[in-house]
Order: structure tokens, then C-alpha cells, then sequence
């Protein structure tokens, strides 16, 4: 029996291929994410823990919410004397005070900042201190350390982006006055732990660095500590912690480094189900694949099965030679997804190598994990494919074998369409809790129903089909006369068929129109918000989300058309478990600027208060009056909220004073500038002044009501092109489905075309025809999936009407442009079988044997 | 009977495979198709009747001589003007598989001026259809047919788009005697009544009996000929030519 499978296999290899090549692209997405954040991780760990000496000293950090504390800009200091008291403790070979520097650009060039996206620039001193490894943290590639000022050392990455050698004068902007500084470079270096992961590296001397982080003070933020090899990094750490002062604490470079991962392995792990999220909806799509090619597989082999069972196979014999087949297919498939997922992975490591973040340091990284996951989804997913196919070949009756027609039993579709109103029941039900009740999680209620919504309409797509089917063989049959009839009356030969093919598309455009709702209503509510408030005339910000110079609101001011100009910093703490992103400001002149509508008390004015709006106030339930302690990086501050204010895009989480940073001794870094013009003063003019002052600095733009409207939604943009083209692999799928189904349905009615060529049709006729028929197939896919997707899109956008999304957009133009793409992929998907079908031999095709 | 030509064939070769595994399909066939007339190609299996039918029909090429529907030379014609012609000039019945199932019995009826984009002729459509005696199954689907409406439909479709000329490739080979005659009858009557030109090849000889002409074909070539046949006459030539085989003079 097995040898017999095996032949099969091999006999029908082109068919299997096209149904295998839909496992190969799930399973090549599941490796290649799994590979790709592997790789990313292995990256990380190097920089994590190839970066930190055995022992380290900072001030004391109380919240351990990393995103939050994340924009905090510690302010707190170590004197130099504490170098030289951690330098007397016994197994401590060498000490160094460390400088840290943020808001610092290298400007290339051609005057532009160098990479702009992604990774961070940091700046230090010049620090020679080994790792807790022994091992060199930096290496010279060329040229000396900055020894004075008017001297730096920057990363060879960053040299090479901003093309300058050793002894070239380079550009840097800073936070500081002037914001350009120009200085020698000495000397180019790279991490040795390989790859810096696109984050540029600036190196001054320990005074220079003092000078523009510390005001000049010899202090540090950091001591790095070497080992005597003698003592442990737990020991040793133990000894260090008993001479500090109150305030710092002595960390092992283990420790260190586990801190650093688990930030990166936190945002690792969501790009990891991000996209396995996409590698599941691509399986799923291939899976309808497998189970329509098993299904055509089966019916064309029906009466070879009979013949099977007629001479003594069980009916467990028959199926699991189907299944047998499918468990070759979906491991070969998975093989090829595994060698497909490393290319993937490799595709995007240089892809994101062009966009700045650098991992040639790293190879890919394929664990034993990676290669169990694949082949057991692959196998998995192929198998409960095709286990319906498998059990209706088993139920071949051995007469079959006699008889020359091929009818296989067909279940009804009753059981299909009592199963799609269940599934829609529950679907609109989830719904309903998510959009009429307060329970918990309403995203994932929605989610949950969307999926039972396209259960049901693949589920129901039998009988759906047919009236879509009709009507779009009544305009085929009005422009393309007897040839679109033939179409009509092939794609509704085989409904089931024709429904599963179409569901891969079906959830494909379903996801795709949902999220261009979401993304057209984000806009929408984006223009609404902006309309409302952005009640300022200007904001100057730093589109790097860097800071801005504190000192830019006092030149700003005194501009002669600038009536108002007030600074804005984000702040990140939490609140017990609750994170909070707000700001701090001048809430008085900010409420003057902007429409801060307090439903409750009154703005934050006096040292040792908050405002808070209402979705966070009532998440922490707190009212007016209440004190809050909020848990910073640097410490933790109680507070007593003074107000609370209706939520704002334009505001954020929180409002509190300025006094609130010396409090919790965070740095004053400025985020954005809100300016308001004179009334007297042209716009225009304005504008021009403003762009004067900043144009020295290029770390900051200028931005209107337009261009930060137009900001946002470039933002959203972005994020919604990236969605549809992890999407576009399943459509891809679904596309390859169509073709799979048209390919079979030409080699199964060869005799029927070949009947069609005698009596007259023409080869453009035939191929016409498949053409159609395959675009018939596209369109209904298409057709359920966008009357699906939108249905799931406007659920989604009312379910987030309190998180923003206010406005309801539904891109009208964009669906039927959707429609159309679907109609194209449908001619596209047909070309191989229409070409297939047209140069058939007549003869052959109608010979009776 | 006039002795306009419908269809000739002059010279034709044709061989498939080659060297020692060489066929000669059509050894140097010759022969007129006459208008109005009812023409049987017989012989066994193998001795090129089939290859013969189709090479005429342009449904099949030869390797060389010339095959003329009427005064129209086949070999010169493209792909699209061949398929053309087979859709304007030519009416096909075949053995088996002869209607597109997802068609009804009239639209199957209907094919080649569906395909052409032209309306059939009411009166001539009505009288086909009577002389089918389908006018009750119309609207049946292939699959509710038996099988010999479903030969009486092929019939009814190769004649209702005025062909000059009907190829019947063994047109009863799958009925039983009793649909057989039905179907026969009726190409016969066309030939009679609508002066239709009809070659049909088979090897039965109660089938070849209902012809004006029967043509015998062994190996490739044109062995006999007999007008007016009856099936014992068509017998005796076949025996005749059996025993020539068997008691080589």
C-alpha cells in the first residue's frame, strides 16, 4: 500500500507541487519569522551583554517598566570621588566614570542627519574598560582616540553613511548652544561584539563629554568596573555595593545584560506573533489549497480507488493512503518553506541593512526549534486538509470500480449551511458584547468574531456563490456573448469547488479591506482630531522623536511676530501596573495655546500636582483630590491630581509642571515647541521666521496644521502599507490556488474542449473562456471578502471610538480599485491554463480511448 | 444525383512514428466526397478510416496531397480560419462524449451558432428538431438523456447550422441496435429530405447499409468501393477480402 502511495505521488508530482508550493510559502513565512527574530536576538544578546564590564555602577532604578522608562532621561549624577572609592576595593583591576549623551545627530556630508529611522545615537567618553567577558568592548579600525576638545571618534558605519575619513572636520547637531558643532575626527571604531544594530556611536574625551552632558562638572552617569580575575562578578559586586552612597547601586554585568535583553526580547517577542500572525492567516489561505487539489485528486482517481477496494483495501486502508500522500507532501512542502524562510530571513536582514539597522555582524541564527515548528505546522496543517478528501475517497463504494462515471458521493450542504448561521450567530453576537457591553478586551471580541464571520461565509459561500455566480455570468454572457455563458456555466458546474477556491481570496480581501478601513477611519479621525485641536498655529518638534534644545522656546519667543511659544517634554511612568505617557509643560500657557477641556477641577498649575484625562483617570480610578504615587526610573513621586481633562490626541495620557522633572530627577529635554503668531503677524511670514531660526539645526522641522496632519497620517500609512504586504502572501496563495483549480479543471474536461475546438471555437475563444471563468473566481472571492471586511472594519473602527478612532471612513474608490486588482489577478491567474487549454491537440482531447 | 463535389481528397499521405515503428496512416488516398450523397468509410481497425475522416474534416493535417471542402484547399488555411470553417461548413458527429454537459439539449443543439454569434433560422430549427423528435427534451441536460437522444441532439446539432458537409465518426458505436436504427434513419432522411451530404465512417454493416456508397479502406488505401450497398452485400465484401487475406493466391 505504501509503495502504491509513493507512485502516486510521483505520477501526479505537478499537481502536488502547486498544493506543496502553498505549504511552502506558510511554512517559509512561520521559519523565516522565527529565524529573522532569532538572528535579531542573537544581535541583541551580543550588544546586551558584550557591551557591559562585570560590574557597574548607576543611580538607583525603581520602575522596571522598560517602555516607560524608556523616556526618561535620568538627571541624576556620580561624583568623581566615588570612581576613586570604587577604585580601592579589594579585586577591582580598573574603574571608569562613564558619560552618556542623547539628542546628538552626525550630519553627513551633503547636510542632512544621518539615519533619521530606526536606531539611536549614542554618545560617550572614550572608555578603554573591558567587558565582563575580558574582552576589548570597542576596536580602533583606524586613526587615535579624541584626546581634547574639538576632537571625536564616530562608528565606521556611520562614516561610511556620512563618507568622512580620519582628519576630516564633521558636523554634529546637539541639544546644546550652538546646536552645530563642528570637530576632528581622529578616529574610527566598531563594536567587537559585531554589529552595533544600526545605532550610531559617538566618542569624545571625558572632559569634552562632561562638558556638553554633565554643564562641565566632573561627574558621570556610569561606572564601569574590570575584574581581577581572582574574584567574582557576584563577590565583587557585593564589595563595590557596600562603598556607594545612598542612591546607587553596584550591578553584575549579568545582570546588566539580562536587563538589556529583556527589553529587547519584549519587543523581539511582538515582531515574532506579529508576524506568525501573518504566517497562520497564510497557512490557513494554503490550506483551503490542499484540501481543493486532495478533492480533485480523489475524484479523478475514483474509480482506481474502487478498483482498490473492490480488490480487498479496507476503507482505513484507502484513507490513509490519501493521508499518507498528504503527510509526504506537507514534509517535503516543509523542507522547502524551512530553505524558503532562510531566504526570507536573509532578504529581510539586508533589507533592513539598507533601511540603517546593520546585522552583517550576525549570521542567521537557525535553531533546532525553527526546523521542529516548521515541519510540524507543514505536516500538520496538510494533514487536517486533507482528512475530508481522505475520508470521502474511503467512501468509494468497490462497484464504483465498475461503472464508468466518476461521481463521488457529495455530502449535502445542509450541514455547511447550519454551521455558517452558527458561526455568523456567533460572530454578530461577539460583536454586539464587543460594541453594546463594558466587558474587558473588546479588540479581542471583535478579532474573535471577524474570525466566526469568515467561517460563515466560507462556510456558506456554496450557496452565496450561486446568485454572485448569475450575476456575473449575466454581464459576461451581455459582453462576451456565448463564450461568457460557457464561463457561467463552468464555474457554476462545480460550486464547491468554485467556493473554496474563492474563500482563500475571500480572507485574504476580507483582512485587506478591514484594515484599509481602519487605516482610512485612523486618518479621518486624525483630521477630525487635528481640526479640533491643533488649536496652535505652529509646533516645532524633532521628527526623530529626539529631543529638541530647551533653549530654541527662548529664541522663538523673542521672534517679533511670535506672540506665544511654550515647551512641551514627554514623560513615561507608571502607576502600580498602570503605564501612563504624558507630558510636562507650562499648564496654564499650554491651556492658552490649546483647548484643555476640564470636565473635572482645574490645571495642574502648582508644584506637586496632575492633570489626568479621562480614559486614564477612570482605568486608575482616581478623582480630583486623590494623591497618585507615579514610579519613574529615577524614583518614585507622589502627586495629587488637580484635574481631569477630555482626551486629546494633542495631549496625551497626563498633564503636570515642569516641577514635576526636578521631583523625580529626570533631565529637562524638550519635545516639542507649541508657537502661536501674533494676531497682526501674516502666516506666512511667520513661518519664514521660524524656519530661519531652526534651519541651522536640522534636527528640528517646522510644522503647520497641514504638515502635521500630514505627518500622522504618514505614520499610518506606513504601518497599513507593511500590513498589506505581509497580506499580499496570502493573496499570493489564493492566486495559486486559482490557477491550481483552473489547471485541473482543463486536464478533467479535456474531452468537453477538445468537443468545443471540433465544432468551432475558436483558440482566442477557448482561452477566453478559462480567462473567465477564472475571473469569476476572483471576483466572488473578492466580492465576499470585501462585503466581509467591511462589515469587520466598521465593527472594528465603533469598537475604538474611545481609543480615537472617532470618524467612520469607509475608502469607497480604494475597494473597488480592490475589485478590480481581484479582476486582474483572476486574467493573470489564468494565463498557464487558458495557454494549457488553447493548444490542446483536438484529437487527442475527443479520441475515445 | 449531380455530381457536384462537397469534399475531395487527392493523394493523401500521412504516417505516425517512424523508422521501424512507422505507420502509414493514408498511403496515397484519393477520393471525391459527391454532394447530397451518403458515404460509409469501412475497414478495420487500424486501416486509416478514422485518420482519413479527420484529415478531411481539418481536424487532423496530412502529411502531404490536398484536402478541398468544397473549393476551399484546407492545407493553406490558419489555425482560426480552419476552426472557422469547421464552425460555418462542417457538422460533426462522434462516438461518444458528443455534448458539452453543462449545456442543455437546445443550447448543446445550438453550439457552432452560439460560438459564430448568429441566430439560427426559426423554420429550419423547427424542422431539425422534428425530424430529431426532441421537442420535448430541449431543455434536459445531457446527464437526462439516454443515449441515444443524446446521439439524436449531436445529429440535430451538426445539422442545424446548414453545413455543406456532416462527418459521423461510428455514430451507433455505443447504442444498442433499436437507438442505432433511430439515429441512422434520421441521417438517412436528411439525405433525402434536406439533401445533406453525410460521410460517416464505421464498421458495422447494417450501419453501411443506410448509405448511398460505401468506400473500403485497408492499410492505408482505397481497396473497394459499392454503391447502393445492402448489409449482406457489404458483408460479402468484407468476407471476400478476409479470405484474400487469409488464402493468399
Amino acid at each position: 500500500m505504501l509503495s502504491f502511495t509513493l507512485r502516486n505521488l510521483l505520477a501526479r508530482k505537478v499537481r502536488l507541487l502547486l498544493s506543496a508550493f502553498a505549504i511552502v510559502l506558510g511554512v517559509g513565512f512561520v521559519a523565516g519569522s522565527f529565524v529573522f527574530t532569532d538572528t535579531m536576538a542573537s544581535s541583541f544578546d551580543k550588544i546586551a551583554y558584550g557591551t557591559v564590564a562585570s560590574v557597574n555602577v548607576r543611580p538607583v532604578q525603581e520602575s522596571s517598566d522598560a517602555m516607560t522608562s524608556s523616556m526618561t532621561m535620568d538627571a541624576r549624577r556620580i561624583d568623581a570621588s566615588v570612581v576613586d572609592d570604587v577604585r580601592q576595593v579589594d579585586g577591582v583591576r580598573k574603574a571608569a566614570g562613564g558619560v552618556q549623551g542623547l539628542g546628538l545627530f552626525v550630519i553627513t556630508k551633503e547636510n542632512r542627519l544621518l539615519s533619521t529611522t530606526g536606531a539611536p545615537t549614542l554618545a560617550f567618553n572614550v572608555d578603554d574598560t573591558r567587558n565582563a567577558a575580558d574582552e576589548e568592548i570597542i576596536r580602533w579600525v583606524s586613526g587615535r582616540a579624541p584626546e581634547r576638545e574639538g576632537e571625536v571618534a564616530i562608528d565606521a558605519r556611520a562614516a561610511k553613511g556620512a563618507g568622512y575619513r580620519v582628519g576630516d572636520t564633521i558636523k554634529l547637531a546637539t541639544l546644546g548652544d550652538p546646536p552645530i558643532v563642528e570637530t576632528k575626527l581622529t578616529g574610527i571604531v566598531e563594536f567587537s561584539s559585531g554589529s552595533l544594530a544600526g545605532a550610531t556611536l559617538v566618542l569624545f574625551d571625558t572632559k569634552t563629554a562632561q562638558a556638553m552632558f554633565m554643564d562641565g562638572a566632573d561627574e558621570f552617569n556610569t561606572i564601569s568596573i574590570e575584574r581581577d580575575p581572582s574574584v567574582s562578578e557576584e563577590v565583587l559586586t557585593k564589595r563595590v555595593q557596600e562603598v556607594l552612597p545612598e542612591g546607587l547601586e553596584a550591578v553584575s554585568g549579568t545582570d546588566l545584560g539580562n536587563e538589556t535583553k529583556s527589553v529587547f526580547d519584549e519587543v523581539l517577542g511582538f515582531l515574532n506573533t506579529f508576524l506568525l500572525v501573518f504566517a497562520g492567516i497564510s497557512l490557513v489561505v494554503g490550506s483551503f489549497l490542499i484540501v481543493n487539489t486532495f478533492s480533485m485528486l480523489v475524484a479523478q482517481r475514483s474509480s482506481e480507488l474502487a478498483l482498490l477496494r473492490a480488490m480487498g483495501a479496507s476503507r482505513r486502508q484507502v484513507q490513509a493512503a490519501v493521508l499518507i500522500e498528504a503527510a509526504v507532501v506537507g514534509f517535503v512542502g516543509s523542507i522547502l518553506g524551512l530553505g524558503f524562510g532562510f531566504g526570507l530571513a536573509a532578504l529581510l536582514k539586508s533589507a533592513l541593512g539598507y533601511l540603517g539597522i546593520d546585522l552583517s555582524g550576525t549570521a542567521l541564527v537557525f535553531l533546532p526549534r525553527t526546523v521542529i515548528v516548521a515541519v510540524v505546522v507543514g505536516v500538520v496543517v496538510t494533514l487536517l486538509a486533507a482528512y475530508i478528501p481522505a475520508r470521502r475517497a474511503s467512501k468509494v463504494p468497490p462497484v464504483a470500480a465498475m461503472r464508468d462515471d466518476q461521481a463521488l458521493s457529495e455530502g449535502t450542504v445542509h450541514w455547511r449551511v447550519i454551521s455558517g448561521v452558527v458561526f455568523a450567530l456567533l460572530g454578530f453576537g461577539l460583536f454586539g458584547l464587543a460594541l453594546w457591553t463594558d466587558l474587558p478586551k473588546p479588540g479581542w471580541m471583535v478579532g474573535a468574531g471577524i474570525i466566526s464571520l469568515l467561517l460563515a461565509v466560507i462556510a456558506t459561500s456554496v450557496v452565496t456563490a450561486i446568485p454572485v455566480l448569475a450575476g456575473l455570468g449575466r454581464g459576461f454572457r451581455g459582453i462576451f456573448g456565448f463564450v461568457g455563458l460557457l464561463a457561467e456555466q463552468n464555474s457554476l458546474r462545480n460550486p464547491r469547488r468554485t467556493a473554496a477556491t474563492a474563500s482563500a481570496l475571500t480572507i485574504g480581501l476580507a483582512l485587506v479591506t478591514t484594515m484599509s478601513i481602519m487605516g482610512a477611519s485612523l486618518n479621518a479621525s486624525i483630521d477630525e482630531g487635528v481640526d479640533k485641536q491643533f488649536t496652535t498655529d505652529f509646533i516645532v518638534t524633532n521628527p526623530t522623536r529626539m529631543p529638541i534644545s530647551s533653549k530654541l522656546t527662548d529664541q522663538i519667543v523673542e521672534l517679533p511676530s511670535v506672540a506665544k511659544a511654550v515647551p512641551n517634554q514627554s514623560i513615561g511612568f507608571t502607576i502600580g501596573d498602570e503605564p501612563i505617557y504624558g507630558s510636562v509643560t507650562d499648564p496654564q500657557a499650554w491651556s492658552e495655546i490649546f483647548k484643555v477641556n476640564y470636565v473635572k477641577g482645574e490645571a495642574p498649575v502648582r508644584a506637586g500636582t496632575i492633570a489626568f484625562n479621562e480614559t486614564k483617570a477612570k482605568a486608575l480610578s482616581v478623582s480630583v483630590g486623590d494623591t497618585v504615587e507615579l514610579a519613574f526610573l529615577t524614583g518614585t513621586v507622589p502627586v495629587q491630581v488637580a484635574g481631569i481633562f477630555e482626551d486629546s490626541e494633542a495631549l496625551g495620557q497626563s498633564l503636570a509642571p515642569y516641577s514635576l522633572l526636578e521631583d523625580a530627577g529626570i533631565k529637562r529635554a524638550d519635545t516639542v515647541i507649541a508657537v502661536n503668531k501674533k494676531p497682526n503677524a501674516g502666516f506666512k511670514t511667520t513661518r519664514a521666521a521660524l524656519e530661519r531660526i531652526t534651519k541651522d539645526n536640522p534636527t528640528v522641522v517646522v510644522q503647520d496644521k497641514e504638515s502635521f496632519a500630514e505627518a500622522q497620517r504618514a505614520q499610518v500609512n506606513t504601518m497599513l502599507y507593511l500590513i498589506y504586504a505581509l497580506l499580499g502572501l496570502a493573496i499570493v496563495i489564493a492566486i495559486l490556488g486559482i490557477v491550481n483549480t483552473l489547471a485541473l479543471s482543463v486536464i478533467e474536461r479535456t474531452r468537453e474542449l477538445g468537443l468545443l475546438r471540433a465544432v468551432g471555437l475558436e483558440r482566442g475563444q477557448l482561452r477566453r473562456m478559462v480567462r473567465l471563468e477564472s475571473v469569476a473566481l476572483a471576483v466572488l472571492g473578492a466580492i465576499l471578502g470585501i462585503a466581509t471586511g467591511t462589515v469587520s472594519g466598521v465593527v472594528l473602527q465603533r469598537t475604538f471610538v474611545d481609543d480615537g478612532i472617532t470618524a467612520l471612513s469607509i475608502p469607497v474608490t480604494q475597494l473597488v480599485i480592490f475589485l478590480a486588482i481581484s479582476a486582474l489577478v483572476g486574467v493573470m491567474a489564468a494565463v498557464l491554463p487558458a495557454h494549457r487549454a488553447a493548444k490542446l491537440n483536438i484529437l487527442d482531447a475527443i479520441s475515445v480511448e | 444525383m449531380t455530381s457536384e463535389i462537397a469534399a475531395s481528397a487527392t493523394d493523401l499521405y500521412k504516417t505516425y512514428g517512424s523508422n521501424e515503428a512507422m505507420v502509414k496512416a493514408l498511403d496515397g488516398v484519393s477520393v471525391d466526397i459527391r454532394a447530397g450523397e451518403f458515404t460509409a468509410i469501412m475497414g478495420t481497425s487500424g486501416s486509416g478510416k478514422s485518420t482519413l475522416m479527420h484529415c478531411m474534416a481539418g481536424l487532423d493535417s496530412s502529411d502531404s496531397g490536398s484536402v478541398k471542402i468544397g473549393d476551399v484547399e484546407l492545407s493553406t488555411l490558419s489555425d482560426k480560419k480552419l476552426t472557422q470553417l469547421r464552425r460555418d461548413r462542417v457538422g460533426f458527429v462522434f462516438q461518444a462524449f458528443n455534448l458539452v454537459p453543462t449545456l442543455n439539449a437546445e443550447e448543446n443543439i445550438l453550439l457552432p451558432l452560439s460560438i459564430a454569434g448568429r441566430k439560427p433560422d426559426k423554420d429550419w430549427y423547427r424542422k431539425v428538431i422534428d425530424a430529431v423528435d426532441l421537442s420535448t427534451r430541449l431543455k434536459h441536460r445531457p446527464s437526462e438523456l439516454s443515449g441515444g437522444q443524446q446521439q439524436r441532439v449531436a445529429c440535430a446539432r451538426a445539422l442545424v447550422s446548414r453545413p455543406d458537409i456532416v462527418f459521423a465518426d461510428e455514430p451507433t458505436g455505443n447504442l444498442d441496435s433499436a437507438s442505432g436504427a433511430e439515429v441512422l434513419s434520421f441521417l438517412r432522411r436528411s439525405v433525402d429530405d434536406f439533401g445533406q451530404t453525410i460521410v460517416m465512417v464505421t464498421h458495422d454493416p447494417v450501419a453501411a447499409s443506410y448509405t448511398d456508397r460505401v468506400i473500403f479502406l485497408a492499410d492505408g488505401k482505397i481497396i473497394d468501393e459499392l454503391l447502393e450497398p445492402t448489409a449482406e452485400k457489404v458483408l460479402e465484401k468484407m468476407a471476400r477480402r478476409n479470405r484474400r487475406v487469409k488464402n493468399p493466391v
